[in-house]
């Protein structure tokens, strides 16, 4: 499988490590309301769809980025790879 | 008073040199590497500050920096790795990290590395049986980080060969993975 690295291009799969949903970018606040509930939706909660599917992926024997790919899980085509620093940002997360 | 004798990554007392028809291999040692990673929104004033410190230009994408005895290599988003030579520069982290201030992260990188230097006709065929990295086709100056015998290590394209930095750990698997296919091509 080829990943299209944003700032690198073309790179092959096995440098990337897969670390899971797209969704584990939104840690809850630990000092917010019921932090136990919502950590516990965080780690043990997903979603397991067949097509379309947003995940993090880990440049790790790379430039050591980490990236938001959006694959099939059907076809294994990768239709999107965002900077997940971009992604961040984009939500509002300067930090 | 201790009596403390340096070895090199492969453990010997000497950089180890390698020759073969069309190829030579050498050990360097004699580096002094320090990482620098901007802050959070910081990275134009550490390109700044590194131009005041260095005298280079922080390198783009994939890229490298030279200087008359220094340089500068692209290894991440807003990071760069600066290479030394070691003697004179003991204390290289220290003296950027203090230029540096809180606009960057700087940590000391030269003993975490191990590095051989690439000479001759094979050594884009060597290289490609070892990684994915185009070699062929990278420009003099270029960096990239890829797989090469299950390690992550840089390939620096320089001006007459490559130089292949890898985890000092593992400095005599790589050795090996080199001498296999360097015997398998020339």
């Amino acid at each position: 499988m080829i990943i299209n690295h944003p700032l690198l291009g073309a790179r092959d799969a096995q440098e990337f490590t897969y670390l899971g949903d797209a969704s584990l970018i939104h840690r809850p606040d630990w000092q917010g309301e019921d932090p136990s509930g919502q950590f516990h939706d965080y780690l043990y909660l997903r979603d397991n769809p067949a097509g379309q599917h947003r995940e993090l992926w880990f440049h790790e024997v790379g430039d050591r980025s980490w990236l938001v790919v959006t694959r099939n899980t059907l076809t294994h085509e990768i239709t999107n790879v965002e900077l997940a620093r971009d992604v961040a940002r984009r939500e509002g997360r300067g930090k | 008073m201790l009596k403390l004798k340096s070895i090199t990554p492969l453990g010997a007392d000497e950089a180890r040199v390698d020759r073969f028809t069309d190829l030579t291999i050498t050990e360097v040692t004699e580096r002094a590497l320090v990482s620098l990673t901007a802050r959070n929104d910081q990275a134009d004033a550490i390109r700044d500050k590194a131009r005041g410190l260095l005298g280079i230009d922080l390198p783009d994408i994939g890229d490298s920096a030279m200087g008359n005895t220094h340089s500068a290599f692209w290894i991440g988003p807003e990071s760069w790795m600066i290479d030394m030579p070691y003697s004179g520069n003991e204390y290289l982290a220290r003296r950027v990290k203090h230029a540096m201030g809180d606009s960057a992260s700087v940590v000391e990188q030269t003993d975490g590395w191990c590095r051989f230097d690439l000479e001759g006709a094979a050594m884009t065929s060597v290289l490609e049986r070892l990684c994915n990295a185009d070699s062929a086709n990278l420009a003099e100056g270029g960096v990239t980080r890829t797989q090469l015998h299950h390690l992550g290590c840089f390939l620096w394209r320089q001006k007459d060969g490559f130089a292949v930095i890898g985890p000092r750990s593992s400095a005599a698997s790589l050795h090996h993975a080199l001498l296999q296919a360097a015997q398998s091509v020339c």
